[in-house]
C-alpha cells in the first residue's frame, strides 16, 4: 500500500470547543418493546442504555449554534475574526442552501469568511477540522470553525433506530500558539468507494448493508487508516493517553481497540455512546469534547472518525495548560448529559414530527 | 453403473465473500479441483455449472460460457438449475454425460452468490423454488413451509423443539472442525432454543444461513492421474427423482417421496445395501429437514430420527455420522454449491483427508440434495477403492 510521510503541523491548535446534546432521552428497551424484541437483549448487545432525542424545534443547525456558542465562550475571540466555517452533517435542513451561513450569522461571524457545508456520513465534522487546519497552516485565515452536527436519521423499526441520536460538537482552531488549549500535530485520511450506508437524494431515511457496515467498512477503514497515520507520523498507539473512535454502538470501538492493542483506560473517557447513542457527525467529536473536559495538560489524544461511503479521518493533538482555564468558561458536556428528561415512544414520535 | 472417478475436489470458504463475485468464487473452487486432480485445464472436455439464483441476485445468466471464459477455456459449458439441488443435479448430469461416452473428463462447479441482497430479497428469490403461484404469492417463505412440516411432524410423532435443536447442536459441532464452514463454532441447546423465532417452531438456529461459496469436482470415466498413492473415490450410484412443487399436492408432508424413490434407485445402481453406508451428507436446510431426510432415506424408522440424533447416533463418533461438513445448517448453504460441496465432503472423508472431523475407516458415503420443499431429490453414492 502507498504510505506517505505526514507533515507535522507547525502552527495549528484548538482554541475553543463546545459540545451540545439535546435534553430528551429514550431508553433503548422502550424502542425494543415497541418492536416486540426480547427485553434487554438489544440494549445489552449494542451496549447502549438510551439515546438523545431533539425537541421538535431542534435540528442540525440549531444544535450547531448551541455548540458553536460554547466554543466561542471558551475561545474568547471576536466572532468576526473567524475566517472559515464548515458544518459537517448528514441532516442539513436544506438540500440546497448552506447550513454554514445560518450558523455563522447566528454566531456573529462574517461577512468576511469562507462558508461550506460538508457531508461524509459520520465523519463530515472531522473533515471540517482538517480543512480548517490546512487553511491555518497555509496562513489563509486567523481562526476557523468546524462543527459536526446531526439529528441522526433512521427508519422506524430499522436497527439504526436503536442508536440514532442527536448532538453537535464545535471546534475553533487558530494559529497563535499562546491561545492553544491543544496543539494539533498531524492529520490524515483514508478513503475508498465502499457503499455500506447511504441515503439517496430525496429519500427520508438512510439504507445500509447490514453486516457489511462492520468488517469491510468501519473496521477496514479505521484499522488501515490508523495504521497509515501512525506510520506516517512515526507514532504508536501506546503514545496516546486518550483515544476516541467513532461510536456507532459500544461494541465496535471496543472491538477495534482490542485489534489495535488499545487498553481500556485509553478509550474509557470518550465512550459517550452509552448515554446518547450515535449522533452521526457529532459522535467522535462529542467524545473529544468529553475528553477535553477531563484531561490534564500535556496529554496526547488520538481522534479517529469514521464516515460511511467510506473513510476515516485521524488527528493527533497534545493538550496545553490553557485547557484547564479555558474549559471553565463554558458548560461541560456532562451538564448536557445530566440535564436529561426521559420520554416514551409516543413523545419521541411527536418530537420527531411523526404524529 | 460403471463407477465414475472423482479425480479432484475443491471448494472456497463458505460465508460472506464481499470481495469476490460469483465468477471469482466459481474460478477459485474450479481451479482448486483441477489442481487436486493433477490434470491440466486443457485436459478437460466440458464444464457443468450448478447454480440457482445468479439472475435474481447478480443479474448474470449464461453461466456456462461465463465460467469457461474465466477459466480461459472454450470447451462446452452448461448451467444446470434445479433450485437448491442445482449442485447435485449438475454432478448427476455430468455423470450421465460421461456414462454416455461423450466426455471423459469433466469439471463440475456449484456456485452461489447470495449476500449481495437483503435477507428479504433473498427469501423472495428463493421462493422461485416453490410453487410460486400457490405458495409464494400467498406469503409463504421456505422457513414457513418447513415450519408447517415440522408442526405436522411434531403432532404426529411427538417430536419436541429440543429434538429439532439437537440437529443444529450436532451440525455446529461438526462445523467447528471444518475450517471452510461459514459458522465454525459450537452452539448449545439453550442457545438454539432461545434464538429468535423465524417461523414457529423454527428459530434462527434451526435455519441454514445465507451464504456465498463454490465447490467443484473433476469427474472422469477412468483414473487419468499417475499418482498411485492417491486413494481413489468413485460415484457408484446416482439418481434424480421429481415430486410436486406444491406441498399441498403431496399426500404426506412428513416424508419425502422423491428421496425415498431416489435412494432405492441409487442403491440398486450401486449394488449395495443401505446398511453398508458409513456416513451421509443430507439436506438440512432446516433442522426438521434433516430428520425427515434421514427417515425418508431409510436410515431410521418414522418418528425415530430425532431420538437417534439426541442419542448421538448421527454425530461424528456415532454409528452413522451425518453432515460431518457441518451440513447446510453450519457449513453454510450457497444453494447452487451445496450439492457439490456434499460430494466434496464425502470424497475428502473417503480419502481420509477430512482432518479433525475424519470418520475412521469410511468406505461408502451417501449424499442427498433436495430442491424446494422436496420437489427434487438427488442421491449420490460414493465408494472408496483401496487401489487404483
Amino acid at each position: 500500500m502507498y504510505m506517505k510521510k505526514l507533515k507535522k503541523l507547525t502552527r495549528v491548535g484548538l482554541v475553543g470547543y463546545g459540545g451540545y446534546v439535546p435534553r430528551f432521552r429514550i431508553k433503548i428497551d422502550e424502542i425494543a418493546q415497541v418492536w416486540g424484541k426480547e427485553d434487554g437483549k438489544i440494549s445489552r448487545g449494542l451496549g447502549i442504555r438510551e439515546k438523545s432525542v431533539p425537541d421538535f424545534d431542534e435540528d442540525a443547525v440549531t444544535m450547531a449554534v448551541e455548540a458553536g456558542k460554547i466554543a466561542l465562550m471558551r475561545a474568547g475571540i471576536e466572532p468576526e475574526k473567524i475566517g472559515a466555517v464548515f458544518i459537517g452533517s448528514e441532516s442539513h435542513p436544506y438540500a440546497v442552501k448552506p447550513s454554514a451561513t445560518i450558523v455563522a450569522e447566528a454566531l456573529g461571524i462574517g461577512p468576511d469568511y469562507l462558508a461550506a457545508d460538508l457531508e461524509f456520513a459520520c465523519k463530515a465534522g472531522s473533515a471540517g477540522i482538517q480543512l480548517v487546519a490546512a487553511l491555518l497552516e497555509a496562513g489563509q485565515i486567523e481562526y476557523g470553525l468546524a462543527i459536526g452536527t446531526d439529528v441522526a436519521q433512521s427508519k422506524k423499526g430499522d436497527e439504526l433506530e436503536y442508536t440514532a441520536g442527536a448532538g453537535a460538537g464545535a471546534f475553533i482552531l487558530g494559529r497563535k500558539s499562546g491561545e492553544f488549549l491543544a496543539q494539533i500535530d498531524y492529520f490524515s485520511s483514508f478513503s475508498s468507494n465502499t457503499p455500506d450506508f447511504w441515503r439517496r437524494n430525496g429519500a427520508d431515511f438512510p439504507s445500509h448493508g447490514g453486516r457489511f457496515t462492520g468488517e469491510m467498512a468501519y473496521f477496514r477503514h479505521l484499522e488501515e487508516g490508523i495504521k497509515c497515520f501512525l506510520e506516517g507520523s512515526e507514532q504508536k498507539m501506546t503514545d496516546f493517553e486518550e483515544i476516541i473512535f467513532h461510536m456507532p454502538n459500544l461494541k465496535f470501538p471496543l472491538k477495534l481497540g482490542q485489534r489495535l492493542g488499545v487498553k481500556e483506560k485509553q478509550l474509557k473517557q470518550g465512550l459517550i455512546v452509552k448515554q446518547i447513542g450515535n449522533p452521526y457527525s457529532a459522535s467522535s467529536l462529542l467524545g473529544l469534547c468529553q475528553v477535553l473536559d477531563k484531561v490534564r495538560k500535556g496529554k496526547k489524544i488520538l481522534l479517529a472518525a469514521y464516515g460511511s461511503g467510506a473513510g476515516a479521518d485521524i488527528l493527533s493533538m497534545r493538550t496545553r495548560s490553557l485547557l484547564l482555564t479555558k474549559r471553565k468558561r463554558g458548560p461541560k458536556l456532562s451538564y448536557f448529559l445530566e440535564q436529561k428528561e426521559e420520554i416514551d415512544y409516543s413523545q419521541y414520535l411527536r418530537k420527531g414530527g411523526y404524529l | 453403473m460403471k463407477p465414475i472417478k472423482i479425480l479432484g475436489t475443491g471448494m472456497t470458504k463458505f460465508g460472506e465473500h464481499w470481495n469476490k463475485s460469483l465468477v471469482d468464487l466459481a474460478e477459485e473452487a474450479g481451479m482448486k479441483a483441477v489442481k487436486d486432480s493433477n490434470l491440466k485445464l486443457k485436459d478437460l472436455e466440458a464444464i457443468f455449472v450448478g447454480n440457482m439464483l445468479s439472475a435474481s441476485v447478480t443479474g448474470q445468466e449464461h453461466l456456462g460460457a461465463l465460467v469457461a471464459e474465466r477459466l480461459g477455456s472454450k470447451i462446452p459449458a452448461v448451467r444446470i438449475e434445479g433450485a437448491c439441488a442445482s449442485g447435485a443435479m449438475a454432478v448427476h448430469q455430468a455423470c450421465l454425460a460421461i456414462a454416455s461416452g461423450h466426455y471423459q473428463k469433466v469439471l463440475v462447479i456449484g456456485v452461489e452468490k447470495m449476500t449481495d441482497l437483503s435477507t428479504a430479497e433473498v427469501n423472495r428469490a428463493l421462493m422461485g423454488a416453490s410453487a410460486e403461484a400457490e405458495e409464494g404469492v400467498n406469503g409463504f417463505t421456505f422457513a414457513s413451509l418447513y415450519a408447517l412440516m415440522a408442526r405436522v411432524y411434531m403432532e404426529k410423532y411427538g417430536l419436541k423443539e429440543k429434538d429439532l435443536a439437537q440437529v443444529a447442536v450436532k451440525n455446529h459441532a461438526h462445523a467447528s472442525l471444518n475450517p471452510l464452514a461459514q459458522f465454525p463454532f459450537k452452539v448449545s441447546l439453550k442457545q438454539v432454543l432461545e434464538s429468535p423465532l423465524v417461523a414457529d417452531p423454527l428459530k434462527v438456529l434451526d435455519c441454514s444461513g445465507i451464504t456465498d461459496g463454490a465447490a467443484a469436482v473433476v469427474l472422469s470415466s477412468r483414473p487419468w492421474t499417475v499418482d498411485n498413492k492417491q486413494i481413489s473415490v468413485s460415484i457408484i450410484g446416482n439418481s434424480l427423482i421429481s415430486d410436486t412443487l406444491s406441498l399441498s399436492a403431496r399426500g404426506e408432508i412428513t416424508e419425502q417421496e422423491a428421496t425415498r424413490k431416489a435412494v432405492q434407485e441409487a442403491l440398486r445402481m450401486a449394488g449395495i445395501k443401505l446398511k453398508e453406508v458409513d456416513l451421509a451428507e443430507v439436506h438440512d436446510c432446516f433442522t426438521i429437514a434433516e430428520i425427515i431426510s434421514l427417515e425418508s432415506l431409510g436410515f431410521f424408522k418414522k418418528g425415530e430420527a430425532g431420538k437417534a440424533t439426541a442419542r448421538g447416533e448421527t454425530s461424528l463418533n456415532g454409528r452413522l455420522p451425518v453432515n460431518t461438513s457441518g451440513g447446510l445448517k453450519a457449513c453454510g448453504h450457497p444453494v447452487g454449491a451445496t450439492g457439490v460441496k456434499q460430494i466434496v465432503e464425502l470424497a475428502l472423508q473417503l480419502r481420509g483427508q477430512a482432518g479433525k472431523r475424519q470418520v475412521k475407516n469410511a468406505r461408502i458415503g451417501l449424499a442427498q440434495n433436495i430442491g424446494g420443499s422436496g420437489s427434487t431429490a438427488v442421491i449420490h453414492i460414493l465408494e472408496r477403492e483401496n487401489h487404483v
